[in-house]
């Protein structure tokens, strides 16, 4: 009964979501304010009704309901229950009907949160959600029904795959793809921009905390894979340029060159177009994203499902979509203008090369992630483009973003002097450089990359400091440093915060690429090994026994300079459902290093392959990843968005002259 | 007069700066590009010698062996028309079986025998990595098409 209900939810979602796409927006080019005024209500109706469906599915594979297939394939009596939980979401179908249920969460959102908006701009941009959400639903009910039945019904469930029975990917899809539909709110403001005729500043700040917010998340998301392909693969990498991580970071590359791009377009009314072909992108690239993990083209972890009917929907959608917006874009950018003017040497044409650079970024991604797609669907043949190439094209186009992000900050807005830049950001550099070549011998052999990468990331904070200093010299009044100091914006501080994250971020990554040790060796009990200073001693494996899986269980005492400092517990495991065996990594996670042992295979007489990992400063990746998400959620703190939300809100109160447009007029009117 | 110069400068840095990604990008692209062979391709030579690249098929049932140091595996990729030896260092994948798909990267030796650098993990006992169901494919087709041809 519960997997009925849920499956008509869906079907009275797919028709509100219908109303929703098409009504509002006739209704703001036409000013039905009747029409217009359908957005609000349809999208939270909407969201009722697909939360329900989702809490059908949830509910099915928490009571054990194995006549319905998708629970049947994904689940298992024995499977813990928040397991289970993170089932729903652990199949293709149930992913989708997640990536429907952010969707509406985001329309949600946006309803009750933009009541200050102009209501025709708030219709519009509902309606085209409604269009992207319309699109989803239908694909799910026409190719990856969630909730169809099984008969004969199995005693007990396939189980889930043992991959994803971890901690990490309960929070990790919900995350990624919060980040990536929320694109789909900038998306929709720019589209309704386009359509409406109006982009000017005042836009760009009301879709600008929603492209935080979703980068914010999509920060996450990413961060999250990583750290799970980290200890679960057994594998000690943390980024293996797979399809599917490319999948996300494309639109991560292209949302944070328009975080940028917007806060020009807010400040100075410029970059307007690019502003908008950004938003266009982001979305296009998450819609692409999802083409190609769910549609089974590529070979790799996330592809659950392979199924070429479902690839020929999405890829038609995905035509429609990215097609038709870059359609209206062609038509409409004339009118949304180029924005201000400005100099070779200024704020704008900083933020402007750091754009380019992210762009042509997200472009050698997408290049590499499909090329081979294309090529094998010509029938040219097979082939992979290696990490290697993402490693060489990546460090040459990141290195000068970096510098350029130290200088960006301290630059004027339409005209900045070069010499002046020079003079007040010598001691910076200096200071980086010499520190960059030095700080390598402290941690072992110098090495030019290293240097590099210390460099960048040593340069952003001295630079961060000296525009601080700054900042806090012009502050007038008579107040104490501190005081000066609060009266600083959140934002200024969220952008602080968010590059200081990247100079973390850089650190890890250099720091483990250029230090780490890795052995794999073949272990006797009582053998030892070093590695980074630290001695492993094997003492042989126990087995023991899960909920759903046995295991043989190894102890590893970690000693250095003859002290005993940490026993580590790898395991291989044999998950009894599927039969699939699964490596459990072991790692002691310290500030400056971890320690990383995961068990290969059985060799002989109690002998095993052991995969001994040291790695430094590992941690600083992810860490860094959210100080980054971190600097956008403080920077939405800030004030101005509440104040200027207060003032819309009370300029469209006192507009109650009958001069003003119909559809203008007619919002006040609905104002409750 | 001087703004314009000043934007066709900015035009001018910028197309440069672009060229030097495309360059980038290009060479980096074409240095990285790894193709893949079927068994019966390297066994008819029209791999690639000191060039890596990836093979892909069955793990031959019996052929799974371990040398003395423990970490050295040897066996063989068949895709059923023809099987090449592959030795690798290291630690196989977890879900590595004899009769079970699999892509191994490397190269080539004089001897015949493709020395893995990379044994591609596969997470899902029945899913068989695209490139190993193609090759077994075409080797069927080939062997259909034989068939008939002495049937004729």
């Amino acid at each position: 009964m519960i997997p009925e209900i849920g499956q008509f939810a869906l079907t009275i979602a797919l028709l509100l979501a219908l109303t929703q796409a098409t009504l509002p927006l006739i209704g703001a080019s036409r000013g039905h304010r009747t029409w217009i005024a359908l957005a609000v209500p349809t999208g939270q109706a909407q969201f009722v009704f697909v939360a329900i469906a989702f809490g059908c599915l949830a509910y099915s594979f928490i009571t054990n309901d194995f006549s319905v297939l998708n629970v049947a394939t994904n689940s298992n009596s024995q499977l813990p229950l928040h397991y289970r939980l993170a089932a729903t979401w652990g199949s293709h179908e149930g992913s989708l009907l997640l990536w429907a249920l952010m969707l509406a969460l985001w329309t949600a959102a946006v309803s009750l949160f933009s009541r200050h908006l102009p209501e025709e701009m708030v219709a519009r941009v509902l309606s085209v959600m409604g269009i992207i959400s319309v699109g989803f639903l239908l694909f799910m009910l026409l190719t990856s029904n969630p909730f169809t039945r099984l008969f004969p019904v199995p005693i007990d469930g396939r189980d889930l795959n043992p991959l994803l029975q971890d901690p990490g990917m309960v929070v990790h899809p919900p995350m990624l793809y919060m980040g990536y539909v929320g694109f789909s709110v900038a998306f929709a403001f720019a589209i309704a921009a386009l359509i409406g005729g109006r982009l000017d500043a005042t836009w760009a700040r009301w879709s600008r905390p929603w492209t935080t917010v979703a980068w914010m998340f999509l920060t996450c998301g990413i961060a999250l894979g990583s750290f799970w392909a980290y200890y679960e693969l057994g594998w000690g990498g943390w980024w293996f340029w797979d399809p599917v991580e490319n999948a996300s970071f494309m639109p991560w590359l292209i949302g944070t060159a328009l975080i940028h791009s917007l806060a020009v377009t807010e400040k100075r009314g410029g970059f307007k177009s690019w502003t908008v072909l950004l938003a266009i992108s982001a979305f296009s690239l998450s819609l692409l994203g999802t083409f190609l993990v769910r549609s089974g083209v590529l070979t790799s972890v996330h592809t659950f499902a392979a199924d070429p009917k479902r690839g020929v929907f999405i890829l038609a959608f995905l035509v429609l979509v990215i097609g038709g917006s870059l359609v209206l874009y062609a038509w409409r950018a004339k009118q949304v203008g180029l924005g201000g003017k400005f100099e070779v040497v200024s704020r704008e044409s900083f933020l402007l090369s750091n754009n380019v650079l992210l762009a042509v970024a997200a472009g050698s991604v997408l290049l590499g992630t499909l090329y081979p797609l294309i090529v094998d669907a010509l029938g040219m043949g097979k082939l992979s483009v290696g990490p290697p190439y993402f490693n060489l094209v990546f460090v040459p186009l990141m290195a000068p973003a970096i510098f350029l992000m130290g200088i960006g900050p301290l630059a004027r807005w339409k005209k900045a002097s070069l010499p002046d830049l020079v003079t007040r950001l010598r001691w910076a550099f200096v200071i980086s450089v010499l520190s960059a070549l030095a700080l390598p011998f402290v941690f072992g052999q110098w090495q030019a990359l290293v240097s590099l990468g210390l460099m960048l990331a040593i340069w952003i904070v001295t630079s961060a400091v000296v525009n601080l200093r700054e900042r806090v010299r012009v502050t007038s009044g008579q107040l104490t440093t501190f005081q000066k100091l609060r009266m600083q914006s959140r934002s200024y501080y969220g952008m602080q915060l968010a590059h200081l994250g990247v100079a973390v971020f850089v650190v890890g990554v250099t720091m483990v690429t250029g230090y780490q040790l890795e052995q794999d060796v073949r272990m006797q009990p009582g053998d030892t090994v070093n590695a980074g200073g630290y001695e492993f001693k094997f003492n042989g494996t126990t087995n023991v026994v899960g909920p759903n899986y046995q295991a043989a269980r190894a102890e590893i005492i970690v000693s250095r300079n003859g002290t005993e400092i940490e026993r580590m517990h790898p395991e291989k495991r044999n998950y009894t459902a599927r039969g699939d065996v699964m490596t459990e990594t072991a790692i002691d996670s310290g500030l400056f290093r971890d320690l990383y042992v995961s068990l290969g295979e059985p060799v002989s007489g109690g002998a095993w392959s052991v995969r001994v990992y040291y790695k430094p400063f590992v941690g600083w990746i992810w860490g860094g990843a959210l100080l980054m998400a971190l600097g956008g959620g403080v920077a939405l703190t800030d004030r101005r968005y509440a104040l200027a939300a207060r003032k819309e809100r009370e300029a469209r109160a006192v507009v109650k002259t009958p001069e003003v447009p119909a559809a203008v007029a007619a919002s006040v009117q609905m104002e409750p | 007069m001087k703004r314009r110069h000043k934007r066709i400068a900015f035009i001018l840095v910028g197309l440069a700066g672009l060229a030097v990604a495309a360059y980038l990008v290009a060479s980096a692209f074409r240095n990285n590009l790894v193709f893949f062979f079927s068994p019966t391709q390297v066994a008819a030579r029209e791999a690639p010698v000191n060039q890596t690249f990836r093979i892909g098929g069955l793990v031959q049932e019996g052929t799974l062996k371990r040398e003395n140091d423990g970490l050295t595996v040897r066996f063989t990729v068949t895709d059923t028309a023809a099987s090449i030896p592959v030795v690798y260092k290291g630690i196989l994948p977890d879900l590595f079986k004899e009769g079970k798909g699999c892509v191994a990267q490397g190269k080539i030796g004089a001897d015949g025998v493709f020395e893995a650098d990379q044994v591609l993990a596969k997470h899902d006992e029945n899913y068989m990595p695209p490139e190993a169901g193609d090759a077994i494919d075409k080797a069927k087709h080939a062997k259909e098409a034989s068939k008939t041809v002495v049937a004729n």
